[in-house]
């Protein structure tokens, strides 16, 4: 989705006392946009209502390693200390599970018809830039094929993004090595970087300029900048993860025998959990939902995943019958083909699949396992 | 924007009603539906190339892909050879004339049938697998001037796997075209040759150098025969394969059909063999 981001480059931006910020969610709804943003529940942060600062998870903040979640608490003031959950944004733009098409019964035949939802103002409050990043990369899939997703348009276009930058980064993060983050560039309408006492707000779009202008802002000061980058650097120099992505995607095509794949198939469940968190896998599957009565059926699409044994299944024959194929072709797709297929990277570094994954594999190890022995190969 | 025209969806998530106005039995688990288009202005946009599929939809079953085998000229009906192997074509399988079924598409590219214009031509196939060419050589004995020496090697493992015997005799009669069959385990009628398919390559009729080569099969086949032809001179750039995937969407959106950075159902599932010649014979993709 085009948005005009470049015209807002540095200029607008302004300083926000903490003990305003109820103003900026006043703001939004006033504008009758209803505010989705992080909410602790179940042991996790994932998207919720947010009508009033209290909603924010203040104080609380996420330690993830790989196969491991944990929210601590602790005496900060802030709100947005937990960097991600296990949901990414995919869920308000590709919907886990909606209905395509009614198809009803009329005499001997049947009539069709799509259900394009109708959606409300959502703003997003708290998206990360590899979120960002990664519906960027969601757009290029659903919206600028020859067939643009309908579905998929009418929650988009509704959607304001108020991006938070990241001054701190979790073990699993590795967004600086991918170019996404930890600072938010583009396709923000308003971001944030959250101080003790306040936060820099910048607006990055026409529509996030007009409630930007309604805020009682200060002007920024050069330290306060200064010390912005600071810390955003510090984030970026914290993440010890990295993916080398010189040599793809052909290092993956010239990596289909490695017996890497052997060994990661001995620890890989094949149970999904990566394709799920993971921001920009888009597969799906289309279900036929019909009534008891057989008048009505519906076609239900569901978020599908490379690891299921029906994905490669054609009658009576599986392309990808065993767990070290299909991981391979997770794995070859995200960092590889997808180059082919998009001009761009399917992975975006949010670590999500390394921290959701209950064996903890790490893609980061496994490529270079794969590219360094490559490497020393034919050296 | 012609190409764009000629073979793409109206709207590829809409389900279109079509009656099935005739329905032939080819063998006991193999038949042919011809389909009209309910709605006449969707009949009428509706356009299609040798080698593209349909989305065939059947109330509260399911969908599944299916080649269209009959002529692009003529849309106004559109053919269908079903093999009944899975659960929507069972059902399939029991629906007769008259009775209602949906359709999207069409998807996909189909063969180079402008390319393979003024060219010999070769067809290859193997096991059942035939529906997706049997429209392309239909589309060309209909236009026999315009293109020139057709042969057709076509390889069956049991004799009892060979159906359309009298499309292939039909085949034969004519001019400047050989058809040539050939079984791995023949019974005791078969009068053709005995062994795999590329033991037929010496009876080719044609210019290598001129020859557009349509295939499709068993990947192992394809692969062989592959090796083969260019050995004795045949093109690689003339040379077409259609490829099989799990296929759902028929937009290249919903991601099953993969076959390295290609979506088959729709850059394929005819594909030009050296864009996909190191992606054959990897196992597991």
């Amino acid at each position: 989705m085009k948005r005009e981001s470049s015209a807002f480059s540095q200029s607008e931006q302004g300083i926000l006392a903490r003990t305003d910020f109820s103003r900026f969610l006043q703001a939004l709804q006033s504008r009758g946009y209803t505010i989705q943003g992080p909410r602790v529940h179940d042991g996790a942060v994932g998207w919720g209502a947010v009508n009033r600062l209290e909603d924010l998870p203040i104080g609380w903040r996420d330690n993830q390693h790989p196969g491991s979640y944990q929210l601590e608490r602790t005496t900060s003031t802030r709100c947005f200390g937990i960097v991600h959950g296990g949901e990414s944004m995919k869920q308000h733009t590709f919907a886990p599970q909606e209905t395509l098409i009614v198809i009803e019964r009329k005499k001997k035949t049947f009539e069709c018809r799509p259900t394009i939802p109708e959606t409300k103002r959502i703003a997003i409050l708290g998206i990360r830039a590899c979120d960002i990043a990664a519906l960027a990369i969601q757009d290029r899939v659903f919206l600028q094929e020859q067939y643009p997703d309908p579905y998929y348009r009418a929650r988009r276009k509704n959607l304001l993004l108020i991006a938070v930058n990241c001054t701190r980064a979790v073990e699993t993060c590795f967004c600086a090595s991918m170019g996404t983050g930890p600072k938010a560039q583009e396709g923000y309408d308003l971001s944030l970087t959250e101080n003790d006492d306040d936060f820099l707000v910048r607006a990055g779009s026409r529509a996030g300029l007009e409630i930007f202008q309604e805020l009682p802002l200060r002007p920024v000061s050069q330290a306060q900048l200064d010390e912005e980058k600071v810390q955003i650097n510090a984030c970026a120099a914290s993440q010890t993860r990295l993916l080398d992505q010189q040599q793809l995607p052909q290092a993956l095509y010239d990596a289909h025998d490695h017996s890497q794949w052997d060994e990661v198939a001995t620890r890989c469940l094949a149970c999904t959990n990566c394709t799920m968190v993971c921001p920009t896998c888009f597969c799906h599957t289309v279900e036929e939902q019909t009534d008891l009565k057989r008048e009505k059926s519906e076609h239900v699409r569901l978020w599908d995943s490379c690891f299921t044994q029906n994905h490669g299944y054609i009658h009576g024959k599986n392309f990808r019958p065993t767990i070290k194929d299909r991981y391979r072709m997770w794995l070859t797709h995200k960092l590889g083909t997808w180059i082919d297929q998009f001009g761009t990277s399917g992975c975006v570094g949010c670590g999500r699949c390394i921290t959701w994954c209950p064996v903890g594999i790490d893609l980061t190890q496994e490529f270079e396992k794969i590219v360094t022995s490559l490497n020393h190969r034919t050296s | 924007m012609t190409a764009q025209l000629q073979g793409a969806p109206l709207n590829p998530f809409l389900i279109y009603p079509a009656t099935i106005v005739q329905k032939r039995q080819d063998s006991s688990d193999i038949m042919s539906l011809r389909l009209q288009l309910d709605d006449s202005k969707v009949r009428k946009s509706f356009h299609f190339q040798a080698g593209q599929f349909n989305m065939l939809y059947v109330f509260g079953v399911g969908e599944v892909a299916i080649s269209i085998v009959s002529d692009p000229d003529e849309p106004a009906y559109l053919d269908h050879t079903i093999r009944v192997i899975g659960r929507t074509t069972q059902v399939l399988g029991r629906m007769n004339k008259g009775e209602s079924i949906g359709i999207r598409g069409p998807f996909g590219h189909g063969w180079p049938m402008e390319e393979a214009k003024g060219k010999d031509i070769l067809v290859i196939t193997g096991g059942l697998g035939c529906a997706p060419v049997v429209g392309a050589i239909e589309y060309m004995f209909r236009r026999r001037d315009e293109y020139g020496s057709i042969n057709i090697l076509h390889g069956v493992k049991a004799s009892h796997d060979l159906l359309y015997r009298e499309r292939f005799d039909a085949w034969r009669r004519h001019p400047r075209t050989k058809v040539f069959l050939t079984s791995d385990e023949p019974g005791k009628t078969w009068h053709y040759h005995v062994g795999v398919v590329t033991e037929l390559f010496e009876h080719i009729e044609s210019d290598p150098e001129q020859t557009l080569v349509m295939m499709c099969g068993p990947e192992i086949m394809m692969r062989v025969a592959v090796q083969i032809l260019a050995l004795r001179g045949f093109r690689p750039d003339l040379m077409y394969v259609s490829l099989e995937r799990h296929m759902e969407c028929g937009i290249g959106l919903c991601g099953h059909c993969q076959l390295g950075p290609y979506f088959l159902c729709k850059d394929g599932p005819v594909m030009r063999y050296d864009a996909i010649a190191y992606l054959l014979g990897k196992t597991g993709i």
